[in-house]
C-alpha cells in the first residue's frame, strides 16, 4: 500500500489533487452535482422568501410596538394593541411538557419493541404506532376537546389539585382546557414519531457490538445502555428534533384544547392559554388589514424564528455528538 | 499469498509447491509458521491426564423447524486446544455458540441434549447465563472492539462486575501481556481501540475475554480476517495460554488446526463425523469423508 503510494508519479498526484479540488471525476457526476445544488438553492430560496414575506408584512407592528410586542400580554384588536407574550410562553410551555413526557416514554417503548417484545407482537405494534403518527391532527384535537378536556375538568385536574396542589404547577382553578390538556395532546401526537424513529435507529445497532458485550457477561440492560443507546444516540436526537418541530408548530389540535385566552404567563398547568400557532389560527379569520393582520404575521415570524433557533441548536448538538463519536473512534496514530 | 495461506486447502501439496517455488526472499509462509511453532508433525503433544471441561452429549440444534446439528457428542478437554473443522455451513459456529448460549439471542432456536460444564448442564433453563458467559468467553470472527479506549475495552467486563479500580488496572496489564499486546499498546492505553490494526484488534478482543479469567475460551475463526503474520501471532498467543485455558477454535484453515490443536473434530452437514487427537485425525483419518476433506478432495 504505502509503497504504491510513494511510487505515484508527481503528475499523477497533481491530477488527483485537482480532482479533489473539483470533486468531480466524470461528466455524469458533474451533472448530478449541478442538479442537487439547484435543489439546495431552491430550498434555500424558499426559506429566504418565507422570511422576507413574514418580515415585510409585519413591518407595521414591528415599527409600532418594537420589542414590546414580545413582552406585551394583550392581543387586543378592539384597542389595536398587540403583544404575544402569553403565546410565546404557551408555545414553549406546551412543547416542553410534551418533550418531557414523550421522550422517556418513547424511548422506553422503542427499547421494548427492539429488545423485549415477543417477535409475534413486534410487527403489529410497530405498525400500529406508525398508524398513530399518521392520524390527522384535527382528530387528536377533537378527542382532546370532547374527551380529554371534560375528563380533566371533572376528574383529572381536581385530583391533581388535591394531591399535588402544593406545587405551583397544579395550583389554580380546574378548567379542563389549558396547558395541561394541550401538553397531553401534544405528547400523544409526538410519541409515535419518537418511538418509530428511535426504533429504526436502534434496530441497526451492529450485532457484533451486542454480541461482544453479551460474551463478556453483560445483561440485556447493559447491552442497551452500552451498545444500543450510544450507537443510536444521534439518530434518536434527530427524532426528538423532528418531534419538537411538530410540537412547536402544531396548530389544529392545540387550538382546540388550549382555551385560547391571553392570560398572564403562569406556571399553573390548569391555565387556559395561547400558543403562537393558535393565535394565528384563531384570529386570522377576523383579521383586518393594518396593525391586526400585521400582528398575526409577526406572530408567525416569531414562531418561524423560534423553530429556526431550536433547529440550529439541535444541529449543533448533533454535530458535537457526532464529533465526539468520531473522536472515540479515532484514526491510527 | 494471503488467500492461499488462510484458505482451507493450503495443505494441498500443489499449493505448497507453488508457494515454495516463489521467490525465496520471503519463505513460504506455511513452512515458516510450522517452523516457528515447532510443529513439523500435525497436532500439539497431548496431555494424557487432561480432564474434561465440557462434556457434550447428544446435542441437537434447530433454527425454527430446521435442524442444523444432529446428535453431537464430544468431550472438550481441559487446558487443551480443540479445533473444529468442516466445510462452510456445516454448523461449526452454531455448535460453538451453543457452548456459551450465544444462540439465545436468535429467536426461535431450540436445543436438545446436554453439555455438562462443572457439574451443571449448560442448557438448563435455570442456569445463570451471565455467569456462564463470564466463565466461557468468546472471540468472534471479525474483531469487534468497542468504540472506546484500549484500556476501557479490557476493563469493561470487570467494570460490570464492579471490580475495584486497582484490580482492574492490574488485570488490564496482565491480560494485555497474555495476549502479547502489552508492548505494542502500553504507551497508548487511552487511545481508541479502533485505531489498532486488525490483528491487534483481534488480540485485544482475546485480551478482553482473558481479563475475566474464563475457564474456557471459544474462538470462531479468529484469524480469517487477518494476514499471515497476524495469524502467526494469534497462534503463538493461543499456544502460550493453552496451559491455563481450555480453548475451542473453529477454523477453516486446516494447517492451522494441525499446527495448534491437540484434538480435532470434523463436522459435515451438522454431524460430527470424526473426533480425536489431531495427529491421528490428520495422519490416519478413520472416516472416508474426513480423509477427503483434509486432503482437499472435498467439493
Ligand atoms: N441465524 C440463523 N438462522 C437460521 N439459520 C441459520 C442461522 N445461522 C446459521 N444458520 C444455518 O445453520 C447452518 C449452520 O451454520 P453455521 O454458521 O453454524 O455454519 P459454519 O460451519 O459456521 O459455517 P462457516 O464455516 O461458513 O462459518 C447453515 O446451514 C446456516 O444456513
Ligand atoms: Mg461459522
Amino acid at each position: 500500500m504505502s509503497q504504491e503510494r510513494v511510487s505515484l508519479s508527481k503528475a499523477r498526484q497533481q491530477w488527483i489533487g485537482w480532482q479533489r479540488i473539483l470533486r468531480v471525476q466524470r461528466p455524469g457526476d458533474l451533472f448530478f452535482r449541478g442538479i442537487t445544488l439547484l435543489f439546495v438553492l431552491i430550498v434555500l430560496g424558499l426559506v429566504a422568501g418565507t422570511a422576507w414575506i413574514l418580515i415585510s408584512n409585519s413591518l407595521p407592528t414591528i415599527r409600532r410596538f418594537g420589542f414590546s410586542f414580545l413582552t406585551n400580554k394583550a392581543f387586543d384588536p378592539v384597542h389595536d394593541v398587540y403583544g404575544v407574550l402569553p403565546a410565546i410562553f404557551g408555545t414553549l410551555m406546551t412543547s416542553a411538557f410534551a418533550l418531557i413526557f414523550a421522550v422517556p416514554l418513547g424511548l422506553g417503548a422503542a427499547i421494548f419493541l427492539v429488545d423485549f417484545c415477543p417477535r409475534s407482537l413486534r410487527l403489529v405494534l410497530a405498525f400500529l404506532i406508525d398508524l398513530l403518527a399518521a392520524i390527522p391532527s384535527v382528530i387528536y384535537g377533537l378527542w382532546g376537546f370532547l374527551v380529554l378536556a371534560p375528563w380533566l375538568h371533572n376528574a383529572g385536574e381536581p385530583w391533581l389539585q388535591q394531591h399535588l396542589g402544593f406545587l405551583p404547577l397544579f395550583a389554580g382553578q380546574p378548567e379542563g382546557v389549558g396547558y395541561l390538556g394541550a401538553g397531553i395532546v401534544l405528547t400523544m401526537m409526538i410519541l409515535p414519531l419518537i418511538i418509530s424513529v428511535s426504533r429504526e435507529v436502534m434496530l441497526v445497532t451492529p450485532i457484533a457490538q451486542r454480541e461482544a458485550l453479551l460474551a463478556l457477561g453483560a445483561t440485556r440492560w447493559e447491552v442497551i445502555r452500552h451498545a444500543v443507546l450510544p450507537f443510536a444516540r444521534v439518530g434518536i436526537l434527530g427524532g426528538v428534533i423532528l418531534a419538537l418541530g411538530r410540537a412547536l408548530g402544531e396548530t389544529m389540535a392545540v387550538t382546540m384544547i388550549i382555551g385560547n385566552q391571553a392570560n398572564e404567563p403562569s406556571l399553573s398547568l390548569f391555565t387556559p392559554g395561547y400558543t403562537l400557532a393558535s393565535v394565528i389560527a384563531n384570529q386570522f379569520g377576523e383579521a383586518t388589514p393594518g396593525l391586526f393582520l400585521s400582528a398575526i404575521i409577526e406572530a408567525g415570524l416569531i414562531l418561524f424564528i423560534i423553530t429556526l433557533i431550536t433547529n440550529i441548536l439541535a444541529r449543533w448538538l448533533i454535530a458535537s455528538l457526532q464529533r465526539q463519536a468520531q473522536g472515540s473512534r479515532g484514526g491510527r496514530p | 499469498m494471503e488467500s492461499n495461506m488462510s484458505g482451507p486447502y493450503s495443505r494441498l501439496p500443489a499449493t505448497e509447491g507453488r508457494l515454495a517455488s516463489q521467490r525465496s526472499e520471503t519463505p513460504p509462509v506455511d513452512l515458516r509458521l510450522n517452523h516457528a511453532l515447532g510443529a513439523a508433525e500435525p497436532g500439539q503433544p497431548l496431555d494424557q491426564n487432561a480432564g474434561v471441561a465440557i462434556e457434550v452429549r447428544h446435542l441437537n440444534f434447530y433454527y425454527g423447524t430446521r435442524q442444523v446439528l444432529f446428535d453431537i457428542s464430544l468431550p472438550i478437554r481441559q487446558r487443551q486446544i480443540t479445533a473444529l473443522i468442516g466445510p462452510s455451513g456445516c454448523g461449526k459456529s452454531t455448535f460453538l455458540r451453543t457452548l456459551n448460549r450465544m444462540n439465545d439471542l436468535i429467536p426461535e432456536t431450540r436445543i436438545e441434549g446436554e453439555a455438562i460444564f462443572d457439574g451443571e448442564n449448560i442448557y438448563d433453563p435455570a442456569i445463570d447465563v451471565i455467569r456462564l458467559r463470564q466463565r466461557i468467553g468468546m472471540v468472534f470472527q471479525r474483531p469487534n472492539p468497542f468504540p472506546k479506549s484500549i484500556f476501557e475495552n479490557i476493563a469493561y467486563g470487570l467494570r460490570i462486575q464492579r471490580k475495584p479500580h486497582r484490580q482492574i488496572q492490574e488485570e488490564v496489564e496482565r491480560s494485555l501481556r497474555a495476549a502479547a499486546l502489552w508492548d505494542e499498546v502500553k504507551d497508548r492505553l487511552k487511545a481508541s481501540a479502533l485505531g489498532l490494526s486488525g490483528g491487534q484488534q483481534q488480540r485485544l478482543c482475546i485480551a478482553r475475554a482473558l481479563a475475566l479469567h474464563p475457564e474456557v475460551l471459544l474462538l470462531d475463526e479468529p484469524c480469517s480476517a487477518l494476514d499471515p503474520i497476524a495469524t502467526l501471532k494469534i497462534e503463538e498467543l493461543l499456544l502460550s495460554i493453552s496451559k491455563e485455558y481450555t480453548i475451542v477454535i473453529v477454523t477453516h484453515n486446516m494447517s492451522q488446526a494441525a499446527r495448534i490443536s491437540q484434538y480435532t473434530g470434523f463436522f459435515l452437514n451438522g454431524r460430527l463425523i470424526e473426533y480425536g487427537p489431531t495427529a491421528e485425525l490428520f495422519k490416519r483419518p478413520r472416516q472416508r469423508e474426513t480423509e477427503d476433506y483434509i486432503s482437499g478432495r472435498f467439493s
